[in-house]
């Protein structure tokens, strides 16, 4: 019983006040045909040293290579100071603020959170997170729908530069309220979003038009013409954006003459580990007018009775647990803890810090593109501007390069064979701050090593087939 | 005093900063920020006193009971959180290749058999993110399962109108109307209304049981009956599966898919409103449509099944895998439990939350249902208080803060009027749950004596009650820099 206190004497002591004999008493009112017996597939229990041993022998059959994957998630240092102190026992264990006054800390770093993610975005207003980047993106394009009045389409412009699992995630989770998702091709040789091939959509009822920057190959998008474009014909702007980027790049809330509508993105390169895929946060921000259409929780400042200053949940009347079927979502939890430590983290990086995190990002991307791009047999596939991210197109098949640079301690990127056969051999490659000089080299010779092989063999199998 | 206040221009962490600005050459002027956000600009002492100080105004459950009913707020093992946080987990990409992903995959393949075994269920996903996705996932294979049969006339979910909210949101948000089903006086679901509300448009029904009002659905197996004779399919709301975990299984009660909160009954932290996990669980009928991904086993170790593996799923829910890190701790904890400490858990929530309900009754309180067993949870209702002392629930509630007691779950379920649902856990000792009861005692004795005590608490707290309609009408979500 690793958690459960009671000796037997306090059972004894608990049963006679309740009157019954014994536990099982407890449980007469379920019919007595469900009951199980022991639950044999289920391993014996451990205690902590023996679970101890257990995971950290497994823990070593997850290897963490040199990490060049970006795709939606990405290393940055972390400040020891956000999770010693995000996991300390009072944020870390305490629930949803529904007790405002026995949640005062909670609250007032949501509301700390809200005001830098607004900052950040250049929007007027934000919510307390949402569960990650696909999902917050899904519940964007819910908001518009809901915000863009004067559209009865429900038809979404979604550029297939847009990430892949984000669209999806997106789609498998609107299309059942009648909202259609229409694909928007990228210009093959920039890699972003052709104005020209929006304007057929130009004379069409149109809810909103998603708008990715950096966009999922790392490239920049021409945000301003897109965002003028769109509310010319009424199209609301929804924008998913990389927060660390914000520390570089133009906020979506000055994006054109009057800035995205509705901004959300992924949280996790702000100091959340990569952690095999979760838990990150999703964060949304919007424009003053679209509050009341937001989904998740939202912290406000007021006043208790003496007038003294306090925080608490507002606008609840939005959601689920008080409107039920007539909600703005579903959502519930939200992920306050990973907020936590974002909050810190933002506060640790300031705008100076911010700033220079994407900058050297930024910078050792190009470095290791003139690098790579001067072995034979590999090229930059488009031409845009890029942040920390490019799309690399080689010759040789990329499983084989993957395979290669992951003995030689690599993770050589992310394949675009699944989802963007179209383009051949093609990995999304990553730099954050954390590469170094010695880094980028590494990864250039494992990559000629590599191709030079791959060379070899393929000649010495020309000569066999001779 | 917010950390913005404290920020003065130009000052920051250095240790935590690039030393460096390099010159940024490839992005054009035009996409450039021309001005800084305003961050705050603080040392790294600053920003971690201002958020220790932060933390020491919350109520936690290291700091605190917290017998927040339908919460299960138990207490989260640091051992746990300590494993889960090696650093090979934790640096760990989710884009990986599967070969060097093992130690992890394993860990969740593993999980997928344990609540297989607890639920019996066939098939499981642990996709989903909180409760309220894996009831969106559970709802919309629902729908694909109906639409895969050609049976398009179904468009209606029944919800028991003691259900938690997110059940009618979530049926909503797949597209389906929703049709409240009466609770009877024993709070069992209402037969006859049952009977009324099913035909050839039901869809199906959202079950939790024990449900809200903490009682077993006694009539389950005849519900489950009628339900699918009416073409419908059953969803198990696992919000509270504390109560029954180890001895009895939704799978055998004729519930055909459901979720389950691991950050309630698998002791994952609440971390001050999530991150939860909803993995979602089905029977042989909804199998091919559990959402991905999902973990799989085959001669060469553990990997991740996707579309191509799944070709009626109705397929990914978030950007990777779900709430990972928190799915790790919910396998550490069953591991460390085992086969005989699972059930262990339910039997100890129930004796807990019968042993409060017992003697709150003996000092004077009124349960919700005074004759019926509580199952991990129960409720009392203030009716009599309200009307005899002018006393509402929310004062009990707030006044029980002052005895350093977070308040129990208030004002729902709806139907129960001035109502606190108490859930216990398994994880307090008498003691704990016998100060409980002599805070309670102390409250009503105040309510007696000196109501306008529980009417103007909290009192002892950083701030007294908050001016809610104030913070409604007027907004303030972010802080003004020009203040």
């Amino acid at each position: 019983m690793p958690f459960i206190p009671h000796t037997d004497a306090d059972v004894k002591t608990m049963l006679d006040a309740i009157g019954v004999n014994k536990i099982a008493d407890l449980f007469d009112e379920i019919p007595p045909e469900l009951f199980i017996d022991e639950l044999t597939s289920v391993p014996s229990g451990l205690n902590e040293m023996e679970l101890t041993q257990l995971i950290r022998k497994r823990a070593k059959h997850n290897k963490i290579p040199t990490c060049f994957i970006g795709a939606g998630a990405y290393e940055h240092h972390i400040p020891a100071a956000v999770w010693q102190t995000a996991s300390r026992g009072e944020f870390m264990t305490a629930y949803t603020p529904y007790q405002a006054e026995a949640s005062q800390g909670s609250l007032q770093l949501i509301y700390e959170f809200q005001t830098m993610m607004a900052e950040l975005t250049g929007m007027d207003v934000a919510n307390a997170s949402l569960y990650d980047g696909a999902t917050a993106l899904a519940e964007a394009v819910l908001m518009a729908v809901r915000c863009n009045r004067k559209s009865k389409s429900k038809k979404i412009l979604m550029p297939l530069s847009v990430h892949p699992h984000y669209r999806h995630a997106t789609h498998n989770i609107v299309h059942t309220q009648g909202i259609e998702l229409i694909e928007v091709p990228f210009d093959q040789t920039q890699g972003i979003i052709n104005l020209d091939a929006l304007t057929q959509y130009a004379n069409d009822d149109i809810t909103a038009l998603v708008i990715a920057q950096p966009n999922f190959f790392g490239n920049l998008e021409h945000v301003d013409e897109l965002t003028q474009w769109a509310h010319e014909h009424n199209i609301l702007v929804v924008s998913v954006v990389n927060p660390t980027s914000l520390g570089l790049l133009k906020p979506p809330g000055l994006w054109g003459k009057s800035g995205a509508d509705i901004v959300c993105g992924e949280g996790q390169p702000l100091g959340i580990p990569l952690a095999c895929g979760g838990p990150y946060f999703g964060f949304m921000s919007c424009q003053q007018q679209y509050i009341r259409q937001m989904p998740g929780r939202i912290v406000g400042r007021t006043h208790d009775a003496n007038g003294k200053e306090g925080f608490t949940l507002t606008l609840q009347a939005r959601e689920q647990h008080i409107r039920r079927g007539k909600a703005k979502s579903n959502i519930c939890t939200n992920q306050g803890l990973l907020v936590t430590a974002a909050t810190i983290y933002l506060s640790l990086m300031g705008p100076q810090g911010l700033e220079r995190v994407a900058a050297h990002a930024h910078a050792n991307l190009q470095q290791l593109i003139a690098k790579v791009t001067a072995l034979p047999d590999v090229e930059i596939l488009f031409k845009a501007a890029n942040f920390h991210e490019a799309v690399l197109r080689f010759k040789h098949p990329v499983k084989d390069i993957i395979k290669q640079l992951g003995k030689a301690g690599i993770l050589a990127g992310y394949p675009l064979t699944e989802y963007y056969p179209e383009l051949g051999e093609c990995l999304l490659v990553c730099t954050t701050e954390t590469k170094t000089d010695a880094d980028l080299e590494h990864y250039v010779s494992a990559l000629a090593q590599c191709l030079q092989k791959h060379n070899v063999n393929n000649a010495t199998e020309c000569v066999r087939s001779d | 005093m917010l950390i913005f206040n404290e920020s003065s221009p130009k000052r920051h962490a250095k240790s935590q900063i690039p030393a460096t600005l390099p010159e940024v050459t490839g992005i054009p002027q035009n996409l450039r920020r021309q001005t800084a956000p305003r961050l705050p600009e603080v040392s790294e002492l600053q920003a971690v006193r201002h958020f220790t100080r932060l933390s020491q105004l919350n109520f936690s459950i290291d700091t605190q009971f917290y017998p927040l009913g339908s919460c299960t707020m138990k207490y989260n093992p640091r051992g746990v959180h300590a494993l889960a946080s090696l650093e090979n987990f934790l640096q760990h990409h989710p884009l990986t290749p599967d070969e060097h992903s093992q130690g992890f995959l394993q860990c969740l393949y593993e999980l997928q058999e344990i609540l297989k075994a607890v639920t019996g269920m066939q098939g499981i996903s642990l996709a989903p993110m909180a409760g309220a996705q894996g009831e969106f996932a559970g709802v919309a294979m629902i729908r694909a399962y109906h639409q895969a049969r050609g049976d398009h006339e179904r468009d209606e979910i029944l919800v028991p109108d003691a259900a938690h909210g997110t059940n009618p949101a979530s049926a909503v948000m797949c597209g389906y109307k929703v049709h409240e089903i009466k609770t009877g006086k024993d709070g069992d679901v209402d037969i006859d209304a049952l009977k009324q509300a099913l035909g050839p448009k039901t869809a199906g029904i959202m079950l939790t049981n024990p449900s809200t009002l903490g009682v077993f659905e006694r009539r389950i197996l005849e519900i489950a009956d009628l339900v699918h004779k009416a073409g419908g399919l059953l969803y198990y709301d696992g919000a509270n599966l504390n109560a029954i975990l180890g001895k009895v299984r939704p799978g055998d009660m004729g519930f055909d898919v459901m979720h389950m909160n691991l950050h309630k009954t698998f002791a994952t932290p609440h971390g001050g409103g999530g991150p939860g996990a909803g993995p979602v669980a089905t029977n042989e009928r909804l199998l091919p449509y559990l959402p991905v991904p999902i973990v799989g086993k085959n001669k060469d170790g553990y990997y991740w099944q996707g579309n191509v593996d799944c070709p009626q799923t109705i397929g990914r829910l978030s950007a990777f895998m779900g709430n990972a890190g928190i799915l790790l701790r919910a396998h550490l904890y069953a591991r460390m439990l085992g086969r005989k400490g699972l059930p262990r858990v339910s039997c100890y929530a129930t004796l807990n939350a019968n042993y409060l309900l017992a003697r709150l009754q003996e000092v004077g309180y009124t349960a919700a249902f005074p004759k019926r067993r509580a199952s991990h949870e129960f409720i009392l209702t203030l009716k009599q208080e309200a009307q005899d002392y002018g006393i509402t629930a929310n004062d009990v509630a707030k006044r029980l803060l002052d005895f350093g007691i977070h308040a129990p779950t208030m004002y729902f379920p709806l139907l129960v009027p001035e109502c606190l649902l108490i859930e216990p856990t398994e994880t307090e000792s008498k003691q704990q749950l016998d100060a409980f009861i002599d805070a309670m005692q102390a409250i009503r004795h105040e309510m007696q004596t000196n109501p306008d005590q529980l009417r103007t608490a909290p009192h002892t707290l950083p701030v007294t009650r908050l001016d809610d309609v104030k913070a409604a009408r007027e907004l303030d979500v972010i802080y003004n820099f020009a203040d």
